[in-house]
């Protein structure tokens, strides 16, 4: 039951011990997967298995991969013991949010866009403006995410060094959260992906464990340096930019508070803003392991430390960009949670109905009836989903009025009752 | 909240003046409900940007205002009647540019002067009245296809 308040979306129902995804209003943030005691939600994800049909498989861990061991654990390091757990390469990926980074500074600084653009590399955030914000979807940013720049990236070079095909390579993106890896399954602009898989942090972590605890794993490669560095906690987008008026926001109450305003007119001086559904941004996502405040402290001493030696050559990434290298290719479009009725006066009868079967609940969102507030159990109770009799609340006060009107008829028809009126009875 | 009939829906909204903390709420209200009646993005931008205009007016130069809203099948009709000043001169009010927000108030980021001629901008039908030192009263009507 701890899923039904978790949900920011109220996606959930809890009934008969079951616990049901109504999937128009969710966004893919994973808060259920965090919260539930029983781990009754499973994002899917792949398996080593799974790849025993590529020649080459390359692991692409998010930058938040470099967080989660020790302090003294260099990304190199972790990259080097990938290598010997079962992938055939590591490829770094925060090189890739560097060049992002550049091409967004391109974007800013040549176009009059809508403004403010939005980030649109959190996948919850995107849904978040599909189902709830359609009106922001021209604010995203039009710009591919790292992830998927890395991947192409590495590909390539691949292909070349290697002499294979594009198929008989796989990459395999280590992924923070949920909503990354349902992201690269179902796609919100239906494009191809360049990544072949996806496995949480959390579960390919015992593996690193061990591998980083066996020998030596210095192969003389330089350290992992840049801009990217810093994307994954709040404000790492932001400090990779050099524009003025680009605000950072995470936790979706904050999100969902400021997308108001844009869409009430507001904020049109402000040029970018870096969205995140998770409170700490991606240190926090819910298939880390490191406590996201620990996570945090080590990206700003890797950012203090090498952050601002660029990997990238910017002059050859503008011109990449020019080339629309990172142009996002497809459409997005809204998906918003089904409306009370599709017929808006019948919708208006609903309304009408749901609000005055909600004057009669107590108001508390206790969660008993399996509904997460006491306004979603009135609206499923109008949409025929649910009975008025599963709120104890509202039973109780129907037993209540019962009994006093029980009591009433027994005083006044029986000798028993007229005789024991005003003393005080206990007999059956 | 009542039904006139069936078909219609009435809800009633107060605006403090100079509440600056969750200013901007009553617009957002508005247009949850009409997201969830599932009103075109278009129209609730709309909606959301009169609305919100008029709630900071409310909230920038009045004491208090009550809105009502009336939403039909095909109409939503705001009803913001408020305490206050009043205006003046309501011609030069409707100006772009023109505005008489204070220091503070501009320090906050308003008084562009476009608070009016937005909210005109995006109705379908706008009226508006006012009384000098009794209060402003507007009536914004948009169409819903």
């Amino acid at each position: 039951m701890k899923c039904l308040h978790a949900c920011p979306t109220q996606a959930l129902r809890v009934r008969s011990g079951k616990a049901t995804l109504l999937s128009d209003r969710c966004i893919d943030c994973g808060e259920c997967v965090r919260v539930c005691p029983n781990h009754a939600f499973i994002p899917q994800t792949s398996t080593f298995s799974d790849f025993s049909g590529f020649k080459y498989t390359i692991a692409l861990p998010s930058p938040v991969f470099y967080s989660q061991f020790g302090k003294d654990v260099r990304p190199s390091a972790i990259l080097s013991a990938l290598k010997t757990i079962g992938f055939d390469d590591a490829y770094d990926v925060a090189c890739a949010s560097e060049s992002v980074s550049i091409a967004i500074q391109e974007y800013l600084d040549s176009k009059s866009t809508p403004r403010p653009l939005i980030s649109p590399f959190c996948p919850t955030i995107v849904r978040l403006i599909q189902v709830r914000y359609p009106n922001l979807l021209d604010n995203l940013i039009p710009i591919e995410s790292p992830m998927e720049i890395a991947a192409r990236e590495v590909k390539r070079l691949k292909m070349h060094e290697l002499g294979l095909q594009e198929h008989e390579i796989g990459a395999i993106y280590l992924a923070p959260c949920p909503s990354k890896m349902i992201a690269l399954k179902n796609p919100p602009r239906k494009k191809h992906s360049f990544l072949d898989g996806v496995i949480p942090i959390s579960e390919i972590y015992p593996n690193l464990i061990r591998a980083l605890a066996r020998a030596d794993l210095t192969d003389g490669k330089p350290e992992i340096r840049g801009l990217g560095l810093g994307w994954p906690i709040v404000g790492g987008q932001v400090a990779s930019l050099k524009a003025e008026d680009a605000i950072a926001i995470a936790g979706l109450t904050d999100v969902m508070r400021v997308f108001d305003e844009i869409e009430n007119g507001k904020l049109k001086d402000v040029q970018y803003i870096e969205c995140h559904s998770c409170p700490t941004a991606c240190v926090g996502g819910s298939l880390t392991v490191e406590n996201p405040y620990i996570a945090r402290g080590r990206v700003l001493r890797m950012v203090e430390k090498h952050g601002s030696e660029p990997c990238q050559d910017r002059e050859k990434i503008r011109e990449l960009y020019q080339k629309n290298f990172f142009s996002l290719v497809g459409t997005i479009s809204p998906s918003p949670v089904h409306p009370l009725d599709e017929d808006i006066s019948r919708g208006i009868q609903k309304m009408h109905r749901r609000h005055q079967i909600y004057d009669m609940l107590p108001k508390i969102d206790c969660g008993a009836c399996g509904a997460p507030t006491c306004l979603t159990f009135a609206e499923d109770v109008v949409k025929g989903d649910a009975d008025a009799d599963e709120c104890v609340f509202l039973t109780m006060k129907t037993f209540e009025t019962l009994s006093t009107n029980l009591l009433d008829v027994v005083t006044k028809h029986t000798r028993k009752g007229r005789a024991n009126l005003g003393k005080h009875t206990h007999e059956a | 909240m009542a039904a006139e009939n069936g078909q219609t829906v009435f809800q009633t909204f107060v605006i403090e003046g100079k509440e600056f903390f969750d200013a901007g709420k009553v617009s957002t209200e508005i247009k949850s409900m009409l997201k969830e009646l599932g009103v075109q993005p278009e129209i609730v931008r709309r909606v959301a940007i009169a609305m919100y205009e008029a709630e900071m007016n409310v909230v920038m130069y009045a004491e208090r205002a009550t809105v009502s809203v009336q939403l039909t099948p095909t109409t939503i009709r705001i009803i913001v009647d408020d305490r206050g000043p009043g205006i003046a001169d309501v011609e030069l009010a409707m100006q772009e540019g023109y505005s008489t927000a204070t220091p503070e108030m501009r320090e906050l980021g308003f008084g562009a002067g476009m608070g009016l001629p937005n909210i005109k901008k995006n109705a379908d039908r706008f009226e508006i009245e006012s009384t000098l030192g009794k209060g402003t009263k507007l009536e914004i009507t948009i169409w819903i296809n």
